[in-house]
């Protein structure tokens, strides 16, 4: 690892120790934040004994749906919207607002339509993913070269096996960098949602904790979607900077 | 000429977007989803009242505090980040991992901290708005041409100079993109803050309205915050552009 990486890894450390000494010296009451230390004994005996099993299942697996959903759809809407310049320039100050506007206002429209279940929540994931990915899909589809669209032509490929065959692959990174976005923005609105309202879920279990004063399950909940959160966005992030130094598009 | 093909064109959106909202009514019937002409009714009427009044109040202070929190952080540690370049390095995937981090799952320890109160809420929106503001800043110090740097020390600028006439101007429309983000979370912050627990504000007017299924009072509350956020974000992109194309 390099000199930065070992920098970046002492300052988490110092963090968290002083934290765990902050905790231990009675500095912060345990009432209100426990010990680092006691919050992972007490997410590793949760995952042993299984008891929220059931929500960590349910809510990861309600993100890999709302993330797919958001990403197939995105692309194909986004493929759509730039073969017609003209919606799309119709589009161009929707787009530039969407992100500006607190989706979650309307979470409460949706339960009241579609009830207390999962559904509202999907919704939510896909509401807050699918605009990021159809923005990639339009960037990454503006950056095939014209050439390629001659190639098709020369083959005389029809509209799909040139969407399929040419321009997906020549605009995947930027694809990918859609990829990234929705799956960090359906995590982001699926467990928002979870809070706010919800049948079941780690975000409901996480709020019931705290409601009934439950530390150790409530932090025990924190830091396991933390690590899976960070985790998974820092592969993403890795393979995103891969595939974009090998198109040689590198980013900053 | 742009101008009005734009404004024609979020016009015919907005014209779209209510008539999707009108047939989704006829879809999921009355009671559950007001159509566009009842609830705007109900939104002149409710808007002027007391009860409006005041939770829209107590947002916009809570608000207005955490986005003072929000930039004042952001922009000292964007800027500490992007002169002092060791810092940067070592921080910015730290920041970058907060930054795609679903924060709400936080919001119950900010409770436990400060308890159910207005500095809960301020610290909870300024978690999301510090983020981008920093790592925007950061990047606009970085990315400042080596030449520019050069040409100050050409010309003798002192420290104050430098900083006034190069790199204030030359940061400053990346700096107002990374506001912009700010405000846009700061808001989305705040509201996630009234809906999960508050006693008053916007955002537990709708969580109140929903519980009671007054559908039109929540679409209302919605519609109200829709637009001023989208106001307000289409005012900040205006003075984006307005810099990008200054030079």
């Amino acid at each position: 690892m390099s000199r930065v990486g070992w920098i970046r890894l002492a300052v988490l450390a110092i963090a968290i120790g002083l934290l765990e000494l902050c905790c231990r010296l009675g500095l912060i009451d345990q009432r209100v934040v426990i010990p680092p230390s006691e919050m992972a004994v007490a997410l590793v005996r949760l995952l042993i004994s299984g008891e929220a099993n059931e929500q960590i299942v349910r809510t990861f697996g309600i993100v890999l749906l709302a993330a797919l959903i958001s990403v197939v759809a995105g692309f194909a809407l986004g493929a759509v919207i730039h073969a017609l310049p003209r919606a799309r320039q119709s589009l161009d100050p929707f787009f530039a607002t969407y992100y500006a506007v607190p989706i979650f206002i309307f979470y409460p429209v949706m339960i009241v339509i579609f009830g207390l279940s999962a559904i509202p929540i999907v919704l939510m994931g896909v509401a807050t993913a699918i605009v990021a990915m159809i923005i990639a899909t339009l960037n990454g589809l503006d950056r095939v070269p014209q050439v390629l669209a001659k190639v098709a032509r020369v083959h005389r490929m029809g509209t799909i096996a040139t969407a399929l065959r040419l321009k997906l692959p020549a605009a995947a990174p930027h694809l990918f960098t859609g990829v990234k976005l929705a799956v960090s923005y359906a995590f982001i609105g699926v467990i928002a949602s979870e809070f706010i309202l919800a049948p079941a879920g780690l975000g409901r279990v996480i709020s019931d904790a705290y409601t009934d004063f439950n530390n150790r399950q409530m932090y025990a909940l924190m830091l396991l979607l933390i690590i899976v959160a960070t985790l998974v966005n820092m592969f993403l992030h890795v393979v995103d900077q891969r595939w974009a130094e090998r198109r040689g598009i590198a980013k900053p | 000429m742009i101008a009005s093909r734009r404004v024609a064109d979020t016009v015919i959106i907005l014209i779209i977007l209510l008539l999707a909202w009108q047939a989704l009514h006829q879809l999921v019937g009355a009671t559950a989803l007001p159509g566009p002409v009842p609830t705007l009714a109900y939104l002149a009427k409710f808007v002027p009242s007391e009860r409006f009044a005041e939770n829209a109040w107590a947002t916009l202070v809570c608000f207005f505090y955490a986005l003072l929190l929000s930039y004042g952080i952001g922009l000292a540690f964007g800027v500490w980040m992007g002169i002092h370049r060791l810092s940067g390095a070592v921080g910015e995937p730290i920041l970058i991992s907060l930054y795609t981090l679903p924060k709400v799952t936080l919001y119950p320890v900010v409770l436990l901290i400060f308890g159910l109160s207005l500095s809960g809420r301020v610290t909870f929106g300024a978690m999301h708005g510090v983020l981008p503001v920093a790592l925007l800043t950061m990047s606009a110090i970085r990315n400042i041409p080596p030449v520019y740097h050069k040409s100050a020390r050409t010309l003798h600028l002192s420290g104050w100079q430098t900083i006034v006439t190069m790199l204030f101007p030359a940061t400053l429309p990346e700096i107002v993109a990374g506001l912009r983000i700010g405000f846009t979370l700061t808001l989305l912050g705040v509201l996630l803050a009234e809906m999960f627990a508050a006693k008053q504000g916007l955002g537990s007017l709708i969580i109140n309205a929903m519980q009671l299924m007054q559908a039109e009072e929540m679409l209302t509350v919605a519609v109200v915050l829709f637009a001023f956020a989208a106001l307000a974000n289409a005012l900040l992109l205006w003075i984006e552009h307005r810099l990008h194309h200054r030079v």
